[in-house]
């Protein structure tokens, strides 16, 4: 009997503060988006009241229209696309070759290297950003002229200058190492009987193997990396020319002394709503990515 | 970017494939050894340049005058640049400061409330997964897209305060949270925890999802209370993502600055400038490069004594988390 007259009440319990909760995280992104189809008067009329959170009034995409006046919103958005995919596509090979060797292979400085590579986990890459701004307007480069190739001095104002410092990440070359460590022994042998090269057994046997890790590498590589969907400081630091500007630097054109909030609700639902999409889309393996990221093995 | 990788793991193909047949034991492993070197060059080369490459340049830099854009050579200027960085510059020192408050308020409380968050989504009920969905939404959202939402909500006459007005019943009258040096810190912070604290709730879960459901049913029979299997069984079993997440969250702690600068640009008087935000403004608004690079060095020395700190502190979990990789076999 106490039992069942305990359930609901034990059930309330436990849904209560979750709810909360909830309520707690979801409100400034409701908000956000409910506030981007209403004007500016509306949007501070309906301050005060539940009227925030909710498409009431005049609603209109008068907004969205703004802003794709006041910046160039596709060219912001197929920048941030491409520099987003390099990043992400190169640093899974260069990473993910470096992980094997350390985690598969006898090599000399093996040791030196992994060492290395723990080091440099524990810095945030604000660290070395600003002497990397002068270092990177120093860098060589080949360019093109026509079809000519011609030495350029300085990486500013490109999208290598947005790609390159950033493929290789300390991080992810010791997820992957970790993974492939818990791969069966004796593959490599296996496939040597056979005759197959080290580039051979990598691409054709441990990627296959390793799907896994390398979902997990891309996620956080979209989510976490500073220069993938979230760029922000580098680019403002390196980038001048707007045609090459990422869509998180976009909201510099949105900074006045007193901004058309409606605008920038606007604008900032356009460059959150495809992420929280894709991650609505790949939910589980979101969660499983963050998740095998503190796990130890 | 891997051509000269990929030539030389083939040449390294070759090379097994001559010995695969009666092979001997030190040819296979001058492949490996070839290959092994050519594997990890490309992220060896690129770590060289863009790790070790900027803090060399950050340590020549640091003795001289130098600015970004200047048609003056640089001049050498000795410790300068670190005398005025330690005992002149009041508002580095604020910043430092601002900066330790940031994390020693933010470490606690996120990795506290994350845990706590996956306490209640580890839960067997029904929607938890809808739950973990919520929760987990503002990690996915840029910091520069909340640093803005927020610096609206924060406003006098902004979502927060008719929220509190509303929650107290009118007796909460409104404040400029930004606007005073009092709270505009704790705004920054409260707002941090909301967007980063899914991201550990995933952690902590995972750390709870490897404990298996038989030592809590044994212990529970010898009569335990809820609080006591916490205490004696959760806890000391979750040391390993404790470490995790300690690190974790005080490397990103450290580098604070975009909330700042979308929020507050350092301010009011200084009061939530921080490390990140002053190498920024110094080294890059202002075109001091060698003074920047001085502070990125300080900065560098801080970050990496804090992390020695830390390893020491918590060294039996730290090795084990690290180390059940780097041990020979």
């Amino acid at each position: 009997m106490t039992a069942t007259t305990l359930r609901p009440r034990r059930r309330l319990w436990a849904y209560l503060p979750m709810t909360i909760l909830a309520g707690f995280f979801l409100f400034p992104i409701v908000f956000m988006v409910i506030a981007s189809f209403k004007s500016d008067h509306q949007i501070f009329a309906d301050m005060d009241s539940l009227r925030a959170f909710l498409p009431v009034g005049e609603l209109s995409f008068a907004n969205y229209a703004a802003v794709f006046d006041r910046v160039p919103f596709w060219r912001f958005l197929a920048n941030t696309v491409f520099v987003t995919f390099s990043v992400t596509a190169l640093g899974l090979i260069v990473n993910s070759m470096c992980g094997y060797a350390l985690a598969r292979m006898r090599w000399k400085g093996r040791a030196v290297v992994f060492g290395f590579i723990i080091a440099t986990l524990v810095l945030p890459y604000e660290v070395t950003i600003l002497p990397m701004v002068y270092l990177v307007a120093n860098l060589p480069w080949i360019g093109f002229e026509g079809v000519r190739p011609v030495l350029e001095i300085g990486w500013l104002n490109s999208y290598h200058v947005q790609i390159i410092p950033f493929v290789v990440n300390a991080f992810s070359i010791f997820l992957f190492a970790q993974y492939f460590k818990s791969l069966p022994r004796g593959l490599e042998e296996a496939a040597a009987m056979d005759g197959a090269g080290w580039l051979r057994i990598y691409w054709r046997i441990i990627v296959p193997l390793s799907k896994p890790v390398f979902a997990t590498v891309t996620i956080l590589t979209v989510v976490t990396s500073p220069a993938t969907w979230n760029a922000y400081l580098w680019p403002l630091m390196t980038v001048q020319s707007e045609e090459l500007r990422p869509v998180m630097v976009g909201v510099q054109y949105f900074f006045q002394l007193d901004p058309a909030w409606g605008e920038v609700m606007a604008y900032v639902s356009m460059i959150t709503i495809p992420m929280v999409a894709v991650f609505i889309v790949f939910q589980r393996a979101f969660i499983q990515s963050i998740a095998s990221a503190g796990m130890k093995d | 970017m891997t051509i000269a990788g990929t030539d030389r793991a083939a040449a390294g193909t070759a090379a097994v494939a001559r010995a695969t047949r009666p092979r001997r034991r030190g040819d296979f492993s001058r492949s490996e050894q070839r290959a092994g070197t050519a594997f990890a060059v490309p992220a060896i080369v690129l770590l060289l340049v863009f790790v070790i490459g900027p803090a060399l340049v950050a340590l020549a830099m640091s003795f001289t005058n130098a600015r970004l854009i200047s048609p003056v050579a640089p001049e050498f200027v000795g410790l300068d640049n670190f005398r005025r960085a330690l005992t002149e510059d009041a508002v580095l020192h604020r910043s430092f400061l601002n900066t330790f408050l940031f994390a020693a308020l933010v470490v606690p409380l996120q990795g506290g409330l994350g845990l706590v968050l996956a306490l209640l989504v580890n839960q067997r009920i029904a929607g938890r997964n809808l739950f973990r969905t919520v929760y987990f939404l503002p990690v996915i959202t840029s910091m520069v897209v909340i640093s803005l939402l927020w610096r609206f909500l924060y406003q006098e006459e902004g979502l927060i305060n008719s929220a509190l007005s509303m929650v107290t019943g009118g007796y909460f009258a409104g404040q400029a949270w930004l606007a005073d040096p009092s709270t505009a810190m704790g705004a920054i912070v409260v707002m941090s925890i909301w967007q980063a604290v899914g991201f550990h709730m995933v952690i902590w879960l995972a750390g709870l999802q490897t404990i298996p459901e038989e030592v809590y049913e044994a212990a529970a029979l010898d009569g335990t209370t809820p609080w006591q299997r916490f205490r004696h069984i959760t806890l000391p079993l979750l040391k390993p993502t404790f470490v995790f997440v300690l690190i974790t969250i005080t490397i990103a702690a450290m580098g604070l600055f975009i909330q700042v600068d979308i929020m507050t640009d350092g301010g009011p008087l200084n009061s939530t400038s921080s490390i990140v935000y002053q190498i920024v403004q110094k080294g890059f608004q202002q075109q001091q490069i060698g003074y920047g690079a001085a502070l990125s060095l300080i900065f560098f020395v801080v970050v990496f004594a804090l992390a020695l700190l830390q390893r020491r502190l918590t060294r039996d979990s730290a090795n084990l988390w690290l180390a059940s990789f780097a041990k020979e076999d």
